[in-house]
C-alpha cells in the first residue's frame, strides 16, 4: 500500500538546514495497523505529512497504491489527498460552524457527490462512530471524544485507502483515548490501513506494528501481540 | 458553479459573523446608495430644465430680419428689410431636411397697449398669426375646441384660439368660450379653442398662457401685413442639426433680399438646438461627475469588503487548510471566496439600489405634492434600467477584484502550514 525508499527532508531555519528525514525506508502493506513512535523531533509527524502528501520530500520515492507521488501540482495533490487519504488530527480540526453531520460529509462535497446521497453516506458514518444522535450538533456542543469520532467518521467517509492518525489522543484523558483507539481498532479489523502517530506507549501497544523514529532514522520497526481495549476497560 | 451546496457553503460562512457581514455590506450599500442617488438627483435636475422647454422642438430656431450692417450692391447700410412669404417657400424648396418652416406674424407685445376688446372688457394680448403646424414645433394643450387648421389657412377664417389666461380676464365663469367673439385691433374673430401652455422658457409663464393664435393668413389680411412675415420658426428633422442648415438659409436670405453675404448681423437668429446642447452637454458631464463620485465612494466600501476579506481569510486559514487536506482544490477555495465577496457585494448592492429608490420614490411624491411643480427646477428623478443594470455590473466587478486578493492569499498558503496556524 505505501512504499518509501531513502526519503530525505530538510528544512531551512535562516541560515542553518535542519535535516529532518535522513533517509527513511519504510513500506506498509495493506490492512496494518502502525504506530509511529518517537520523541518531538524525531521527525515523526513531518513523516506523515510527507505520507498524506501535506508535504513533499527532497528526495527518495513514495508510492501510494502504486501510484508514485512525485511533483504534484497542488489541484492533484488535493484530489488524491481527497481519494486515497483520510486525516486525524490531534486538535480534532472540525470546522466549528458546521454541524457534525456537515462536518463528516465535507470530503463528499469536495468529491461532486450530491447532497442527499452526501447525507446518507455521512449519517451512515456517523452511526459507525456512534453519534447518529448528534448529527445537528455543532462541534462546540460535544465533548472531546466525541468530537474525535466526528473527525474519524469524516476521515471514513470518503472512503480512503489509507488513514492517518496525527496524536489522535493527544487532547483526550485515557478513557476516552482507550474509546477511540477501540473505534481505530474496529475499522482496522475490517481491514482499512491505518497509521498512527503517537509518543504514548499504552497506544502504541494497541496497534500490531510499532515504527520507533529517532533523528529522522528509523531504528525500530517491530510487529507486535497488539492489545485489543476491551480487555483494557 | 452555483449549485445549492455552494449557496449552502456562502451562506454559511456569511451568516456565521453576521454583524461584521452586516457591517461589512454596509460600506458597498452606501457606495451604491449614494451612486444611484447622485444619479437619481442630476436626472431629475436635466428633466426639470428640459421640462423647461415645454416638449418644444428642440432642433428649431427662430429667425427674424434685422437692419443691415454692410453696405451692399448700392443699398445703403442700416437698412430694413421684411420677410415675405416668398421666401418661406423658397425655404421648404431648398432644403428638404426641414420638417417646418412656419413663418409668424405679431401684434401687442412688451408693454403693448390694449388690443383686444370683449364686451366691456379689454386687455393687452400677444397676437400671432400662425400656420397649424406650430403646435408641433411648440407644444400645448388644447383644453377645449381645436387649435389652427389648414382650412382656416385657405378661406382666410377669422378664428381665434386663446389662452386660458384670457378666459380668466375676459369671460364670467361658466361662460361658454367656444362661438364667443373677440375684436382684435377692430376685428372680431370668432374662439374656436382653448390652449393651456405647458412651457415655461423665459420666465413668462403668466404671459405665455395669455397668447392668442389666428390663422396666418388671416392675419396678414385683417391687420394689412400684405405678405409681410414677421419672424420664422424652423424645425429640421431629426439627425439633421439646424446649426448644420443654419447658414445655408441664412445665405439664401440674403441672397433674396440683396444683403452682403458677409453681413452676420442682418439676420437675427436664436438657435435653440445650440442652446439646448449646451444643456445637454453640461447634463452628460454631470451624469459623468456623479458616476465618478459615487464609483469612488462604492470602491472605498469595495475597499472594506478587500479589508474583511484578507481578515476572514486570515482568521480561517486553518478551515483552509482542513479544507485543502479534505480534497478541496486551490479552484475550490479560490472560487468559494470570489463567490463570498461577489455575493456580499451584490446582496448589500441589491439592498442599496432598493433603499435608494425608495428615497427617490419618497421624493417623487414630495415634488408631486407641490401644487405648482413647473417652479422648481427639479423633476421625477429617476434611473433608468440601464443604470441599474451598469450599478449591478461594477458590484460584480467590484466583488471580484474585492475577493481577489484574499483568494490568492488563500491558496498561496500551503496546507500544510495552513493545518499549523492556530
Amino acid at each position: 500500500m505505501i512504499e518509501i525508499k531513502d526519503l530525505h527532508k530538510s528544512y531551512k531555519t535562516g541560515k542553518s538546514e535542519l535535516h529532518v528525514l535522513k533517509g527513511i525506508n519504510f513500506s506498509v502493506k495493506e490492512g496494518e495497523l502502525v504506530a509511529i513512535m518517537g520523541s518531538s523531533g524525531s521527525g515523526k509527524s513531518t513523516l506523515l505529512n510527507i505520507l498524506g502528501i501535506l508535504d513533499e520530500a527532497d528526495s527518495g520515492t513514495y508510492v501510494l497504491d502504486g501510484v508514485p507521488i512525485k511533483n504534484l501540482n497542488e489541484t492533484l495533490a488535493s484530489q488524491y489527498r481527497n481519494k486515497f487519504l483520510g486525516f486525524v488530527f490531534q486538535s480534532f480540526n472540525l470546522i466549528n460552524y458546521k454541524s457534525a453531520l456537515d462536518n463528516v460529509a465535507l470530503p463528499l462535497y469536495y468529491q461532486g457527490i450530491k447532497s442527499k446521497e452526501r447525507n446518507e453516506i455521512a449519517m451512515s458514518y456517523l452511526k459507525k462512530v456512534g453519534l447518529e444522535t448528534h448529527s445537528h450538533h455543532l462541534p462546540n456542543e460535544l465533548s472531546g471524544g466525541q468530537k474525535q469520532r466526528v473527525a474519524i467518521a469524516r476521515a471514513m467517509a470518503s472512503h480512503p485507502k489509507v488513514l492517518l492518525a496525527d496524536e489522535p489522543t493527544g487532547a483526550l484523558d485515557t478513557k476516552t483515548s482507550y474509546e477511540v483507539m477501540e473505534l481505530i481498532q474496529g475499522i482496522n479489523d475490517e481491514g482499512k490501513t491505518i497509521l498512527i502517530v503517537t509518543h504514548e506507549p499504552d497506544i502504541a501497544a494497541m496497534c500490531k506494528r510499532n515504527v520507533i523514529l529517532r533523528d529522522g532514522l528509523i531504528v525500530e520497526d517491530k510487529y507486535i501481540t497488539q492489545q485489543r481495549v476491551t480487555a483494557n476497560v | 458553479m452555483f449549485n445549492r451546496d455552494r449557496w449552502n457553503e456562502i451562506l454559511e460562512a456569511l451568516s456565521a459573523k453576521p454583524l461584521r457581514t452586516f457591517i461589512t455590506a454596509f460600506g458597498v450599500f452606501w457606495g451604491i446608495t449614494i451612486l444611484v442617488i447622485l444619479l437619481a438627483a442630476s436626472k431629475g435636475l436635466e428633466n426639470g430644465v428640459k421640462k423647461g422647454f415645454g416638449g418644444m422642438s428642440t432642433n428649431s430656431m427662430f429667425v427674424w430680419a434685422n437692419s443691415t450692417s454692410k453696405p451692399y450692391k448700392g443699398l445703403p447700410q442700416g437698412r430694413f428689410f421684411n420677410y415675405k412669404n416668398g421666401d418661406v417657400d423658397a425655404i421648404k424648396r431648398e432644403f428638404k431636411d426641414l420638417l417646418y418652416v412656419s413663418p409668424r406674424n405679431q401684434l401687442g407685445g412688451f408693454r403693448g397697449s390694449n388690443n383686444v376688446i370683449r364686451g366691456t372688457k379689454t386687455g393687452a394680448y400677444n397676437v400671432y398669426g400662425d400656420y397649424p403646424e406650430f403646435i408641433m414645433q411648440q407644444p400645448m394643450k388644447i383644453l377645449k375646441g381645436r387649435f389652427l387648421n389648414y382650412e382656416d389657412i385657405s378661406q382666410r377664417r377669422k378664428i381665434a384660439v386663446i389662452g386660458e389666461g384670457i378666459i380668466r380676464e375676459m369671460y364670467k365663469p361658466e361662460e361658454e368660450v367656444l362661438g364667443s367673439y373677440v375684436k382684435i385691433n377692430g376685428v372680431n374673430f370668432m374662439v374656436v379653442g382653448v390652449y393651456k401652455s405647458i412651457s415655461n422658457m423665459g420666465g413668462d409663464a403668466e404671459e405665455s398662457q395669455k397668447q392668442i393664435f389666428t390663422p396666418f393668413t388671416s392675419f396678414q389680411q385683417a391687420f394689412n401685413y400684405g405678405d409681410v412675415v414677421g419672424w420664422m420658426a424652423i424645425t429640421a428633422k431629426e439627425g439633421v442639426p439646424i446649426t448644420d442648415l443654419k447658414p445655408k438659409i441664412f445665405d439664401l436670405l440674403k441672397s433674396r433680399h440683396t444683403i452682403d453675404p458677409k453681413d452676420d448681423r442682418a439676420i437675427g437668429n436664436f438657435d435653440l438646438y445650440a442652446e439646448y446642447s449646451k444643456i445637454n452637454g453640461l447634463f452628460v458631464i454631470l451624469t459623468v461627475v456623479s458616476f465618478v463620485v459615487g464609483g469612488l465612494v462604492l470602491f472605498s466600501g469595495v475597499i472594506g469588503i478587500i479589508n474583511i476579506m484578507l481578515i476572514v481569510v486570515k482568521e480561517r486559514t486553518k478551515e483552509i487548510g482542513i479544507r485543502r487536506a479534505l480534497g478541496a482544490t486551490p479552484w475550490d477555495i479560490r472560487l468559494q471566496i470570489l463567490t463570498e465577496s461577489v455575493v456580499l457585494s451584490l446582496i448589500a448592492g441589491m439592498a442599496g439600489i432598493i433603499f435608494s429608490t425608495g428615497i427617490i420614490a419618497i421624493a417623487n411624491s414630495i415634488l408631486d405634492g407641490i401644487p405648482d411643480s413647473s417652479q422648481v427646477m427639479f423633476a421625477n428623478p429617476s434611473i433608468s434600467l440601464g443604470i441599474v443594470v451598469a450599478a449591478l455590473t461594477i458590484l460584480v466587478v467590484a466583488g471580484l477584484i474585492a475577493g481577489f486578493i484574499p483568494a490568492q492569499t488563500a491558496i498561496k498558503t500551503k496546507p500544510i502550514d495552513a493545518l499549523r496556524t492556530e
